[in-house]
C-alpha cells in the first residue's frame, strides 16, 4: 500500500529536498545506533564471551532447543484446545435456547475481561485448595492460554458464521438437515475458513502468552533464553535478542502463512 | 469474602498501580503511535523502513520478553538509572516497556484509520497547497483518528490487563498482590480470584462502554 496520495510527486527541487532529508534521518537513525553502541560497549556488551555462546551446540542443546519445545508444546496444546473451546462457545452463543446461550456468553465474556495471568496464578496457586493436587507449571499455562485464547476464539468464530449469507442457511434446512448439522457441516467450516486470518493472528497471540508460562516457572524459550543461558554466562542481552529473533522469525512466517489463506 | 474485606486497602494500593501503569502507557504509546503512523506514511523510505522494522519486531515479541528486557538488560544490565527510589526506577521501566510494545498497535490501527480516509481528502488538501506534514495533521489524522477510536478503546483495555505482566520487572501491581494473598489465605482462593477479576472488569467495562459510544460520536459522516 502506497499513501503516495499524500503528497506530490516531488520535482526537481522536491527530489534534491529528500534526498538532503533522506540522509539526515540517516544520520539519526545512525547516531542512535551509535549511542546504543556506546552504551552496550562501556557495558561491555559486546565481549566475545557474551555472544559467542550462543553459536554453542551444547547451549542450543541445554537451553534454547527445550525452550523452544517448552514454547511450542504449551502453544500447541493451547490452540488444541482454545480452539475445541471456541467451536463449542461460538455454537453455544449462537443457540436457539436462551438457557445455553445466556451462560455461554457470560463465560467467553468473563474470559476476555481477565488478565491471562490472573488465570495461571489462580490454576497454579489454586489448585490444591480446589481439586486437591497441585497441577504442574504446563498444565496452569495451558489452562490460561485456553480459556482466555478460547474466547476470543469463540467471537472470531461467531463474527465469521454471523458474516455468511443468509442463503447458505435456509438451503441446508431446505434440504433437510437439521440445526446441528446446519451448524456443523455448512456454517462452521466456512466460519472457519473465512475467518482463517484473524484465526492465526490469535494463535499469534497465544504464542507469544505461553511466554507468561517463566512467572510460573515453566520451562519454555524466553525463561530458558534468559534464566538459563544468561545465568551461566552473564549475558541477558544477546541472550534477549537472540530469543526475540526467534519469536519473531516463527511469528512474521506464521503471519505468511496466514495470508497466504487469507488470500486462497 | 473475609481476606478481600479485611485487605481492601492494600487491594486498592496494587490497583491504583494498575492504573497509573495504564494511563502513563497509555499516553506514551499514543503519542509514539501516531509518530510511528506518520512515519510509516512518509515520503522519505528511511523513514517508513525505520518505522515498519519497529513494528514488526515489537508486535512479533512476547510483552514477558520485552519487559525484561527493559528491566534485566536496560536496568540491570546497561545500568539505566531513571529515578534514586527503586520502585519509581521500576515504575519507569516498566512503562518504557509497556509502551514500546503497545505503541506497535496503536500505530497499526492508525494505519488502518488512515486508509479509510478517502483519496480526495488528501488531493483537495494538497490542491489547496498543503504540504505532506500539514496534510497528515489537519486532514487525514484527525479524520483517522475518528475512524479507529474503537480499535483504540480494545488496545487501552489490552494495555490495561497488559500491566500485570509489569511484575516481572519488580512493579507490585494488582497480579502481585492476588498471588500474595492466594498464598495467605489458601482457603479462600476462589473468593480472591473472583474479586481481583471484578477489579479489572471494573476498570475495562467502563472504558469499552467509553469508546464504544465515541466511536459512534466521533465517526465521520461519509
Amino acid at each position: 500500500m502506497s499513501y503516495a496520495n499524500l503528497y506530490e510527486a516531488p520535482g526537481p527541487r522536491g527530489i534534491r529536498r529528500n534526498r538532503v532529508l533522506a540522509a539526515v534521518v540517516a544520520l539519526a537513525l545512525l547516531a542512535i545506533a551509535y549511542v546504543v553502541y556506546v552504551r552496550f560497549d562501556q557495558k561491555e556488551q559486546w565481549a566475545a564471551e557474551k555472544w559467542l555462546p550462543l553459536l554453542r551446540g551444547d547451549v542450543w542443546a541445554t537451553f534454547i532447543l527445550p525452550g523452544l519445545a517448552g514454547t511450542l508444546g504449551a502453544a500447541v496444546a493451547g490452540v488444541v484446545l482454545a480452539g475445541l473451546f471456541g467451536l463449542v462457545f461460538a455454537t453455544a452463543r449462537m443457540s436457539d435456547h436462551r438457557w445455553i446461550r445466556v451462560p455461554a456468553a457470560m463465560v467467553v465474556e468473563f474470559f476476555r475481561a481477565v488478565p491471562l495471568l490472573l488465570l495461571i496464578f489462580f490454576a497454579f496457586f489454586g489448585s490444591f485448595v480446589l481439586i486437591g493436587v497441585n497441577i504442574s507449571a504446563f498444565a496452569a499455562v495451558v489452562f490460561g492460554l485456553t480459556l482466555y485464547n478460547g474466547s476470543v476464539i469463540a467471537e472470531i468464530i461467531r463474527a465469521g458464521v454471523q458474516s455468511l449469507p443468509k442463503g447458505q442457511r435456509e438451503a441446508a434446512y431446505a434440504v433437510g438437515m437439521r440445526k446441528g448439522q446446519v451448524m456443523r457441516l455448512v456454517l462452521l467450516p466456512q466460519a472457519v475458513r473465512a475467518m482463517m486470518p484473524a484465526l492465526v493472528s490469535q494463535f499469534i497471540v497465544l504464542l507469544k502468552d505461553s511466554a507468561l508460562g517463566l512467572i510460573v516457572g515453566y520451562d519454555e524459550l524466553v525463561d530458558r533464553g534468559l534464566n538459563g543461558i544468561a545465568a551461566n554466562f552473564s549475558n541477558v542481552i544477546p541472550a534477549a535478542i537472540l530469543i526475540a529473533a526467534i519469536f519473531i522469525l516463527i511469528n512474521l512466517s506464521l503471519d505468511r502463512l496466514a495470508h497466504r489463506l487469507g488470500a486462497a | 469474602m473475609e481476606a478481600l474485606l479485611f485487605e481492601r486497602d492494600t487491594i486498592l494500593v496494587a490497583f491504583w498501580m494498575t492504573v497509573r501503569l495504564t494511563a502513563v502507557s497509555a499516553l506514551g504509546s499514543l503519542v509514539l503511535g501516531t509518530v510511528l503512523a506518520a512515519m510509516r506514511v512518509a515520503p522519505l523510505a528511511s523513514l517508513r523502513g525505520a518505522a515498519n522494522v519497529y513494528v514488526s519486531v515489537a508486535r512479533n515479541t512476547p510483552l514477558t520478553l520485552v519487559l525484561l528486557f527493559t528491566g534485566l538488560g536496560i536496568g540491570a544490565n546497561l545500568g539505566v538509572e531513571l529515578s534514586d527510589d527503586i520502585a519509581t526506577n521500576n515504575f519507569w521501566l516498566a512503562v518504557i516497556g509497556l509502551t514500546a510494545y503497545t505503541s506497535a498497535f496503536v500505530c497499526e490501527a492508525l494505519r488502518s484509520g488512515l486508509n479509510t480516509v478517502p483519496v480526495g481528502q488528501a488531493e483537495a488538501a494538497r490542491s489547496l497547497g498543503l504540504g505532506f506534514v500539514k496534510t497528515l495533521r489537519l486532514i487525514t489524522l484527525p479524520q483517522a483518528f475518528r475512524a479507529v477510536v474503537a480499535p483504540l478503546g480494545s488496545i487501552l483495555i489490552a494495555l490495561t490487563k497488559n500491566t500485570t505482566i509489569a511484575l516481572v520487572v519488580g512493579v507490585s501491581e494488582a497480579s502481585v498482590r492476588m498471588r500474595e494473598m492466594i498464598e495467605t489465605y489458601g482457603d479462600q482462593v476462589i473468593e480472591i480470584f473472583l474479586g481481583f477479576a471484578a477489579g479489572f472488569v471494573l476498570l475495562c467495562l467502563p472504558m469499552g462502554l467509553l469508546f464504544g459510544w465515541l466511536s459512534k460520536r466521533m465517526a465521520v459522516a461519509r
